[in-house]
């Protein structure tokens, strides 16, 4: 019918051969670090901060690697390679703040991170000494409490979401729980505050008051990671469970829930690991105390992260001494958090449900 | 224009898994060639390779040598982005871009070559190429809507446009008729024929009488079991495999005693 | 697959299928039988059932109660004498520069991590290694689990001092700009220090969004362009960018909601006088309603309390409406792209 016309020029010019116009596979990344050393021997040399000397050898690899390639490849390399570079960077540029912060809280945090620290309390301590036991206890109990509170409603909400959710109401919490994932927390501690101030007046300050602050952020977490696990679960496992006669909630239980239990116990972990850390709202509704309270529902509790805020804000009259103890709060903190982080994988790996 | 590939030795691996083994097979430029067989046989696979497709797929590497015209498309320092310049493809089912109008599906090939047509080119380009897919008269007045507008037979011819409109050697063509209907195929196997003329066609079927109608050599591809890499069975003209086959697995698939 | 099930299931119907066999043999129709012996697991299924909406509930019940109770307690803010606020001003003009500061930081955040959290996606998505991409994304996701008190302390000890010298260089080179105008802080503690560090905290959740968009490209579309030949770049500009354009529009929403009510990490890092300054390396900084309240609240009492509360109403109702766009917008996606597939 018809024949087809022969290609425009530009086309033909852009295949004569399959090897022609190419840089060698290691050219690239080989660059990169002649640049990078470069960069670095001139900063030796000429005295720069070896940081900037970095940068402007990253910067060199930007122009020159694209720069050879356009010479070599033709623009369309060039581009690629600009773009494998710049994304490269991107990734590297992220982890720099996770590695400094990590290496400056445990450098900084070492010093007092000892015993006498984890076991004393700030109780008539002005200067040196003192520990953080009365904040470790409170971070415990508090979070514990969100925990309690949090989970049953998390896993019942999203069972309703997965299970039996149908129509408007469905449709409305599962945006509402995704709008909730990010109230502010210093709001949820206000809601807290004024939620109680209202009966107990407003000089109340007490552990459980931050634990109903921190649920308010710990819900929506657990109501998310529980129903992404409870849609993992297949319907034929369902289908099975209700052709043995199995009623529905039975089969909700005792089938979709326990199938699903690993991944419920990775999401709330991830959730704790995500509240423990809060400051914002305990500073409000729990307040700061220098004594060990053991007591949830009286007086004030002091928590790890407001621990750390307040030992920064008022490190004492020997400021030293304080920020110390500021740095050490945040290596015991970060190291709870981590350890959380970790428990998770390892249970998800572990239980791991065996879909493909 | 359209080349001879010659594969010999290949070996095709998913990691430590061999998917195909020891094909030898040379494909006539100006022809149409099935490759057939159960599924899982590995044809979809050896397709993939001949335009280092296959390589997408993580873990996934070839021994071997696929040459065409004398140059081997896994010999070193050959870039796959321009093997899949010169070798188009086809998929099973019609993906047109479905941010692009049908007008930009057709050049969005030409334009990543870099080719800075005068607006005029480009139309006369779009047109003999949509012309070329049998597919002009049903979308000349509306060239500015999404691809994705069109039926599907319609979006497989417009990804047959896409793919020749930048003038490859080849054409790799993974059961494009799969998820059609009957006469949107027949549409297709009438382009085949009209193709041949200027590519080098290679077509994965599983419809037999689709391989018997269109190709001019076919290639029965089997298995030994699951976990058994893939094997070529027999090569032959396509009036021989489906007339008088010289191996009795051959024979079996096509007459339809297969298993 | 049916295996587990038949297990899991048997201890708790291990009686019914043999008495329903049992059942059958006898001659009592069997409409009786099914209706003797399903009546008690309906209660179980109501109850189960009732429960589950009535968490469902709770949760709507709850963020009512937030923006119930704020009111309750900010009322009396809103109708104040501007003589008991602090400041002497009234509450309008109390919280328009805290607002100020408070998007003013949120932006700059957003202007630095959107650009870097696609770039992070992208190479998590389409250029590491697929063995290794998930590790590396749970390297990225480890930056959200670190406290924000912990980012506090580490933005003045850290972050700040070495800040100086390019806010010195900002001032030298750039001080023409407003942004830059100077005199550049000597302890580094500054709006841009701030916006910087919330960079950090909002990345992660952004680049989360941005990954789980970018892996939805359908496989089709991306083997479509490479098989016409397209580098990488060109496959990414002609598939992967187009379909995710909204994902990366809500991604950068959730990250601003986070960076507007992200509370202890600005309290700690900026010095913050009550004023309206783009200025962005001196050191008076607006503060931002969070910090503000985190700041003032042990102090306060009466109706400053009050007023308080009223600012994190006014933080509530404006993270609320750029969540509940960002999220409407990624639910539409979702139905579009499950409509699709």
């Amino acid at each position: 019918m018809t024949t087809i016309s022969p290609p425009p020029a530009e086309v033909l010019e852009a295949r004569k051969s399959l090897t022609q116009g190419q840089l060698p596979p290691w050219a690239q990344w080989s660059m990169v670090s002649a640049c990078l050393v470069v960069g670095l021997l001139i900063g030796l040399t000429t005295g720069f901060s070896t940081a900037l000397a970095l940068v402007l050898g990253a910067v060199a690899a930007l122009v020159v690697v694209p720069a050879v390639s356009w010479g070599v490849e033709g623009v369309r390399r060039a581009k690629d390679r600009l773009a494998t570079l710049l994304v490269t960077l991107a990734f590297v540029l992220a982890l720099l703040p996770l590695l400094s912060l990590l290496s400056t809280v445990v450098d900084r945090g070492r010093h007092r991170f000892d015993w006498k620290f984890l076991t004393d309390d700030m109780n008539r301590v002005v200067g040196e000494g003192g520990g953080a036991y009365h904040a470790i206890i409170g971070t415990l109990e508090i979070t514990a409490a969100a925990t309690i509170i949090s989970v049953p409603i998390g896993v019942m909400c999203a069972v309703y979401l997965v299970e039996y959710g149908r129509g408007w109401l469905a449709r409305s919490i599962t945006l509402l729980v995704d709008v909730m994932t990010g109230i502010p927390s210093i709001v949820a501690g206000l809601f807290a505050f004024a939620f109680f101030s209202i009966f107990f007046g407003s000089g109340i300050r007490f552990g459980i008051g931050g634990a109903v602050a921190l649920s308010l952020l710990m819900i929506p977490v657990v109501v998310r990671s529980v129903e992404e696990m409870l849609k993992l679960v297949p319907n034929e496992l369902r289908e099975a469970s209700y052709a043995l006669g199995v009623a529905k909630w039975l089969t909700v239980i005792r089938v979709v829930l326990r199938t699903a239990a690993a991944g419920i116990a990775t999401g709330v972990t991830i959730a704790i690991a995500r509240v423990i850390g809060e400051t914002a709202p305990l500073l409000v509704i729990a307040g700061m105390a220098t004594r060990t309270n053991y007591d949830l529902f009286d007086g004030r509790m002091t928590t790890l992260p407001v621990y750390i805020f307040n030992s920064n804000a008022n490190p004492g009259a020997r400021a030293e001494f304080g920020l110390e103890r500021a740095w050490a709060a945040a290596l015991t903190l970060v190291l709870i958090v981590l350890l959380l982080n970790l428990i998770a994988r390892v249970i998800s790996r572990v239980f791991a449900l065996p879909t493909r | 224009m359209s080349k001879r590939i010659e594969a010999s030795d290949l070996d095709i691996y998913y990691g430590k898994f061999r998917a195909v083994e020891q094909v030898n097979m040379t494909i006539e430029p100006r022809t149409v060639t099935a490759l057939i067989g159960p599924s899982g046989c590995g044809k979809s696979t050896y397709l993939r390779s001949l335009n280092r497709m296959h390589e997408v797929i993580p873990g996934a590497y070839v021994e071997g040598k696929v040459v065409m015209d004398g140059e081997d498309l896994y010999g070193p320092g050959v870039d796959p982005v321009v093997v899949r310049r010169h070798i188009g493809m086809v998929f099973q089912r019609p993906n047109p871009f479905p941010t692009m109008s049908i007008y930009d599906n057709v050049i969005a090939g030409v334009k990543l070559n870099g080719g800075r047509l005068r607006k005029a080119a480009l139309d006369e380009m779009v047109e003999n190429t949509l012309r070329g897919a049998n597919l002009w008269e049903e979308v000349k007045d509306r060239l500015g809507r999404p691809g994705s507008s069109l039926s599907g037979g319609q979006q497989q011819r417009l990804c047959i446009a896409r793919a020749i409109a930048t003038k490859p050697a080849v054409l790799l063509m993974d059961e494009p008729c799969s998820a059609l209907d009957p006469i949107s195929t027949l549409a297709i196997e009438d382009l085949m024929q009209q193709l041949k003329n200027d590519f080098t066609i290679v077509i994965v079927t599983h419809n037999m009488q689709q391989a018997a109608r269109v190709s001019d050599k076919t290639g029965f591809f089997n298995i030994a079991g699951t976990g058994k890499p893939g094997k070529l069975i027999e090569f032959d003209d396509t009036s021989i495999i489906f007339g008088n086959p010289k191996e009795k697995a051959t024979e079996d698939y096509v007459s339809g005693r297969f298993g | 697959m049916t295996q587990p099930a038949a297990n899991s299931g048997s201890p708790s119907s291990g009686s019914p299928p043999g008495a329903s066999q049992g059942g059958s043999s006898v001659t009592e129709p069997p409409n009786k039988y099914v209706r003797k012996k399903r009546s008690p697991v309906r209660l179980g299924d109501r109850i189960f059932s009732g429960a589950a909406v009535g968490a469902g509930i709770l949760i709507l019940v709850a963020l009512a109660a937030v923006a119930v109770f704020l009111l309750i307690e900010g009322l009396p803010a809103f109708t104040a004498d501007p003589s008991d606020l602090p400041g002497d001003q009234n509450f309008w003009s109390f919280v328009g520069p805290l607002l100020f500061g408070t998007v003013f930081a949120a932006v700059i955040a957003l202007l630095i991590a959107t650009p870097l959290s696609i770039g992070i996606a992208l190479f998590i998505s389409h250029y590491a290694p697929r063995r290794l991409a998930q590790g590396l994304g749970y390297l990225i996701d480890l930056l959200a689990a670190i406290p924000s008190v912990v980012y506090g302390l580490w933005g003045i000890f850290f972050l700040a001092p070495h800040a100086v010298p390019v806010f010195r260089w900002l001032e030298k080179y750039l001080g023409w700009l407003p942004f830059f105008d100077g005199p550049t802080s000597a302890t580094g503690r500054t709006m841009l220090t701030a916006g910087l560090v919330l960079a950090v905290m909002i990345l992660p959740i952004m680049t989360a969004v941005n990954r789980e968009v970018f892996l939805q490209t359908p496989r089709l579309q991306e083997e479509a362009s490479l098989a016409l030949g397209a580098t990488r770049y060109e496959m990414i500009r002609m598939t992967v960018l187009p379909f995710a354009q909204s994902g990366i529009v809500s991604s950068s929403m959730l990250g601003l909601g986070r960076a507007l009510g992200e509370t202890l990490a600005v309290a700690m890092v900026l010095s913050a006088t009550d004023v309206v300054s783009f200025d962005v390396i001196s050191s008076t900084n607006s503060s931002t309603i969070a910090a503000n309240i985190a700041l003032d609240f042990p102090e306060s009492s009466g109706i400053r309390l009050n007023a308080l509360i009223a600012s994190g109403l006014v933080l509530f109702a404006v993270t609320f409406f750029v969540n509940y766009v960002a999220r409407a917008i990624v639910n539409r996606r979702r139905e579009f792209s499950g409509a699709n597939a």
